[in-house]
């Protein structure tokens, strides 16, 4: 189909990308967060807020604010438009549209594994867990004791049974081979993700392709930072890396060599598109890295916006929108703590 | 104020926005709030943000505003819990008691706390009883299902026992009874967990506790017939009663996590049934009580709501008042000294004695002790167009403003559009039975305009309702339209006499004119019955809407031109008058004009000419002889004039004006410094008098591209637009003809059966024909082509439409604004 997206796309998916476009041009722009940046209390943030599309979703709390009502809120929000665009959504949008969910399913899976295991209460779990990853049964998980039972009593019925395929054993949990979980879900949820678009092919396969390619780089190197210094093996680590991007494969067999942040650096500037995210640290420094992530991807997110007739608009913005409501919680944590001058530290700026 | 508005016409409100002027208003700083507030009653100032560059927390009443929203909060907080409880806040009370900002946050603040203090307590409560309520469910299907087994397992236990009864009879061993008998003692002992579970989770929660268990458990489930509310949302859910028997702890703990996981409520149950019944009695009693404590509580509620009721209204419009005076006094900047506030706003001239009697209110009411300053500033910035409509001419002026708000005192096409509109409708909606209708509809909505404004009306009635006096002339225009069409419902009647034709010899059809003759002198107003039903009733009704189309059009396009020449003079634009109006003139005249002349004077005289003709070899060879097409003597010569004229018409519209305002632009440019070297202030108004070319750069090839755009935009729009009046002449005839197409093919038809039932099946489909396709479809087509008449042809004649609107801080327009 490649080259007929723009006689065919718009039968379908014309509502749906308007509606996404318009989303977009409610986030929030440089002007708004150097208002924010300027706040003095909580309850300046969301007068603030309410001048935006936050407005409504605010508007009716009392005053002694949290921070945690501020994400909430601003989260329903998210989660609102998304439920609105799923239910428009034909296929393969609504398939697409999942796929983007299926990243905070497994985020929400490893959040109660591990609470279980240290044996925190269940619904103080379900309040933290991410409300686009849920699914019905995610409270018994706690339920299950070992990856075996995990799979056969929950997660067999859940979007996410067939990445499960590679780490079913009979161990008991523990917090490393729960990190190898999460890990390698993502990797093949990730590779999953990646044929997919393949499939649908045109503009979405190539500008996705980009996205996600990115997104497996990024993963690839912070599992490479925390694995050093840990039991992990080379081969354990090599095993975790998601099967394409810029680095596969020869850079992923530098990284699993990698022992400290200093190869890490040198293997990813050989990479002319990381070199300028490590350009910008000073030698051994991991702190900001982070930050230069988020600040590559949202301009690529951005971009994303430059082309029509593709559905990686779509996973664009909630990638942004996720982006803003952490830039929230950073800067109204900041103000509830008083810590302005650290409030710079960690906003990742869009538009 | 500049201009002169005040010549030879009598002065026509509409006709120029009202003059305004920019004020500044110095209040010290006590009184502040009360005239902003006696402003907003007045609502004739329109405030100018003078803190643009401030965030709205960075202002001086950000901390007031803040304390608004949060008391609008409250507010809607308990307009939502009476809406839960079924009350509604009563209308405005008269007496308007003062209430004290402060008092009333102090008081909200109060009754919220005591109400979500009641809220909780009859919460808790309520969970409790719907707890109980769900535990009587299970307890009654639960035994339903214990008391179903337990029977069953007897009647089997019979049946082996008859088996046993009647295999003991014969020979069989003794052993066996023994086992059957040992049986129950060895039984491992089954526990049980039985609750309520969502219904939509319990195929889930099956299949779960079927893995867990890996199948070692049996579960019942029965469905609850009417929906039973959940304690913990305090929803209506559908759920089902469940009993789940398992063997062995491990299996226990695993099912308890499995039901907290799916929200699946555990009640205890025994199996006892004399023990059932007296929990269910015990339960009953506790549910009975409940619901006592319960409604004493909800009247209690409903005592604390209807008691906000009562003052709701008056205390939701003081919390919009107060934010909306708050957002005001955040607009203006404050003194250095911070000993007073400087406000800026334009306010129509008219005005300025009201205003000034507010602000000796206010300075008097709040006994401050030094008066306000109200002074007139002048600038080069467009002031707002302001209109004073009324209910009649405003849905009018929304016609044009939908297209652009007048340029500030520019010549208003809604004075004309209050005729033209209506009658342009007309033109093509002509058929005074269909006008009757409309003007019918419309009656209805003005009779009762002060019941139905005052409620919310669905989107197309509001709209309709909105409209109400332009479909009133549109009716009334109608009918008359339809008169000289004689038309009604397309059936043509001798109201105005007899025809003045009629039959030569009896045997002569209705089928043709060729046997009329003509009896009597011409039918008195509109047109002969006769033509209707003729064959050549299509021929003469196209050529009198046709040329008819081209006669409005052409006096339409004029009016646009002359009031260009209204403008020019109004803003003392001389160049435009010679450079531009004379030109356009000469040019539509000399050709369309012409042909209007030319329709007349056929009409007059009944000359058989071909004008199409006329007009074509008017261009192509204007030398040769008319011949037969010579409506008059001097033609040709008239028409060599006229030629001539048009041709000339062109490179003067072209041409002369640029040409001229580089020269003038030379010239004040000499003239500047000349001036600036006398004395600074004489200069700068100079400067505000000729406002526009002040200090911009002058682009010669953009103002001559711009010149040559529009001129080719006239000299072609002067044909297309002549050509777009013949909408006219197309829409009447769709009308007409779809009216008689209803009219002869189903009521006729319909007639014709001499069957009742057929008739009246035939009359119903006619009125729904009617109503929807011409009353409903066709005004609506007509409405649109009128519109597009007078926004393309009428006022791209004239009108800029690039102003704005005049938007005053006003008290009477909150209450639209929030809803």
């Amino acid at each position: 189909m490649y080259g007929f997206e723009a006689l065919t796309f718009n039968i379908h998916g014309g509502y749906l990308e308007a509606i996404v476009r318009g989303h977009r041009s409610g986030l929030l722009t440089v002007a708004d967060y150097n208002n924010l940046c300027q706040c003095e209390t909580l309850d300046d943030i969301k007068m603030h807020l309410s001048a935006t599309e936050y407005g409504p979703y605010l508007q009716n709390e009392p005053s002694p604010l949290h921070t945690t009502t501020i994400v909430e809120k601003c989260t329903l929000k998210l989660v609102d438009e998304y439920k609105h665009m799923l239910c428009q959504a034909t296929e393969p949008l609504s398939t697409f549209l999942e796929y983007i969910t299926y990243g905070h399913m497994i985020d929400n899976v490893v959040l109660i594994v591990t609470g279980t295991l240290h044996e925190r209460d269940v619904q103080e779990l379900l309040e933290k867990c991410h409300p686009l990853g849920m699914f019905d049964s995610i409270a018994t998980l706690a339920v299950a004791q070992n990856m075996r039972e995990l799979y056969r009593l929950v997660l067999v019925d859940t979007p996410l049974a067939p990445y499960f395929s590679e780490c079913i054993t009979s161990e008991d949990l523990d917090d490393m081979n729960i990190e190898i979980m999460r890990n390698t879900l993502y990797k093949a949820y990730l590779e999953d993700f990646y044929k997919f678009c393949q499939k649908l092919g045109g503009a979405t396969a190539e500008i996705m392709s980009d996205l996600l390619a990115f997104e497996a780089d990024r993963r690839a190197v912070n599992i490479t930072i925390n694995s050093i210094g840990t039991e992990l093996t080379r081969d354990d680590r090599r095993k975790l890396y998601s099967n394409f991007g810029l680095l596969y494969p020869y850079g992923h067999e530098e990284l699993a060599v990698c022992e400290d942040i200093d190869q890490v650096r040198g293997v990813m500037e050989k990479y002319p598109p990381y070199q300028s995210i490590f350009a910008k640290m000073s030698y051994g420094e991991s702190q900001m890295l982070d930050k230069a992530f988020y600040e590559e991807e949202v301009k690529r997110l951005c971009l994303a916006f430059e082309q029509q007739f593709h559905y990686a608009v779509f996973f664009a913005y909630m990638r942004l929108r996720e982006q803003e409501i952490r830039n929230l919680m950073w800067i109204s944590e900041c103000v509830a703590q008083n810590q302005k001058s650290r409030i710079h530290d960690s906003v990742v700026y869009m538009f | 104020m500049a201009g002169g508005g005040h010549g030879c016409c009598p002065p026509m409100d509409l006709m120029r926005s009202e003059p305004m002027q920019l004020v500044q208003i110095i209040v010290p700083i006590e009184s502040a709030h009360l005239t902003v507030s006696y402003l907003g009653d007045l609502g004739l100032l329109q405030f100018k943000d003078l803190n643009a560059d401030k965030s709205p927390f960075q202002r001086t009443y950000a901390n007031q505003i803040k304390r608004c929203g949060e008391m609008a909060r409250k507010l809607r907080f308990f307009r939502e819990q009476m809406t839960k409880a079924g009350i509604s806040p009563s209308a405005m009370s008269l007496t308007q008691t003062h209430i004290d900002l402060d008092d009333l946050e102090i008081k909200l603040g109060e009754l919220e706390a005591e109400l979500i203090e009641v809220n909780t307590n009859s919460e808790k409560l309520q969970r409790t009883y719907n707890e109980l309520l769900e535990y009587k469910l299970v307890l009654q299907k639960a035994g339903e299902f214990f008391y179903a087994a337990q029977s069953s397992a007897t009647a089997q236990q019979r049946e082996i026992e008859a088996q046993q009864v009647f295999d003991g009879s014969l020979d069989s061993p003794l052993l066996l009874e023994q086992e059957s008998l040992a049986d129950p003692s060895k039984q491992v002992k089954l526990g049980f967990v039985s609750g309520l579970v969502p219904k939509e989770k319990s195929m889930a929660f099956e299949r779960i506790l079927f893995r867990a268990t890996r199948g070692n458990m049996y579960l019942k489930q029965v469905a609850v017939e009417d929906p039973v509310t959940d304690p913990v949302s305090g929803e209506k859910v559908a759920k089902n009663v469940f009993v789940v028997f398992y063997s062995g702890e491990r299996a226990k703990t695993k099912i308890l996590k499995i039901c907290e996981a799916f929200g699946a409520n555990r009640y205890p149950f025994t199996e006892d049934v004399g023990k059932q019944m007296q929990m269910i009695d015990e339960v009953s009693g506790k549910i009975s009580e409940l619901k006592t404590t319960i409604d004493v509580g909800l009247i209690h509620r409903d005592n604390i709501l209807k008691n906000i009721g009562h003052q709701f209204e008056q205390w939701n419009h003081l919390v919009r008042r107060e934010k909306s005076i708050y957002h005001t006094l955040n607009m203006l900047s404050l003194d250095v000294t911070k000993k007073c506030v400087v406000a800026e706003g334009w306010s129509p001239v008219f005005a300025t004695s009201q205003v000034q009697d507010a602000l000796k209110r206010a300075t008097y009411d709040s006994n401050s002790q030094v008066g306000s300053i109200f002074q007139v500033l002048y600038t080069k910035e467009s002031p707002p167009t302001y209109f004073q409509t009324n209910k009649f001419t405003s849905a009018f002026q929304e016609i044009v403003d939908a297209y652009g708000v007048a340029k500030y005192q520019e010549a208003n096409p809604g004075v004309y559009t209050i005729i033209t509109f209506p009658f342009l409708f007309a033109v093509m909606f002509g058929d005074w039975g269909h006008g009757i209708c409309l003007l019918l509809v419309t009656m209805y909505f003005i009779f009762r305009e002060k019941k139905l404004s005052s409620q919310k009306l669905g989107d197309i009635t509001e709209m309709t309702f909105g409209g109400r006096y332009v479909i009133m002339m549109m009716g009334l225009f109608s009918i008359y339209a339809g008169l000289i069409y004689n038309e009604f419902f397309s059936v043509p009647f001798e109201l105005f006499g007899k025809s003045a034709y009629a039959c030569r010899d009896p045997s002569c059809s209705n089928a043709t004119t060729v046997g009329l003759i003509k009896v009597r002198s011409t039918y008195p107003f509109g047109v002969d019955p006769k033509w209707y039903g003729s064959r050549s009733e299509l021929p003469f009704l196209n050529s009198l809407k046709m040329k008819m189309s081209i006669l409005l059009g052409v006096a339409q396009m004029n009016l646009g031109i002359v009031l260009s020449y209204f403008n020019a003079k109004f803003f003392k634009n001389n160049l435009n008058i010679w450079y531009q109006f004379v030109p356009q003139l000469i040019f539509l005249n000399s050709l369309f004009g012409y042909l209007s002349l030319l329709i007349i004077v056929k009409w007059c005289t009944g000359s058989k000419a071909d004008l199409y003709h006329v007009m074509i070899y008017m261009f192509l060879s204007p030398t040769d002889d008319l011949g037969e097409n010579q409506l008059f003597p001097g033609q040709k010569t008239l028409q060599l004039v006229l030629l001539f004229l048009a041709l000339i018409s062109v490179p003067w519209m072209l041409f002369p004006k640029p040409i001229l305002l580089k020269k003038q632009h030379q010239e004040r440019h000499q003239g500047q410094s000349y001036t600036l070297l006398q004395s600074t202030e004489e200069s700068l108004e100079l400067e505000q008098d000729h406002s526009s070319h002040g200090h911009e750069e002058f682009e010669f090839s953009e103002v001559f591209v711009h010149q040559l755009i529009h001129t080719i935009e006239f000299v072609l729009g002067a044909v297309s637009n002549t050509a777009s009046y013949l909408r006219l002449w197309a829409l009447s005839l769709a009308h007409s003809e779809l009216s008689t197409v209803f009219y002869e093919k189903v009521l006729l038809l319909a007639w014709g059966f001499n069957n009742i039932i057929i008739l009246i099946v035939g009359f119903i489909v006619f009125v729904f024909a009617t109503v929807g396709v011409l009353l409903v479809m066709e005004t609506l087509s007509a409405f649109l082509h009128a519109l597009r008449l007078h926004w393309v042809e009428f006022q791209n004649k004239f009108y800029e439409g690039d102003g704005y609107k005049f938007s005053p801080f006003s008290f009477a327009l909150l209450g639209e604004v929030e809803d």
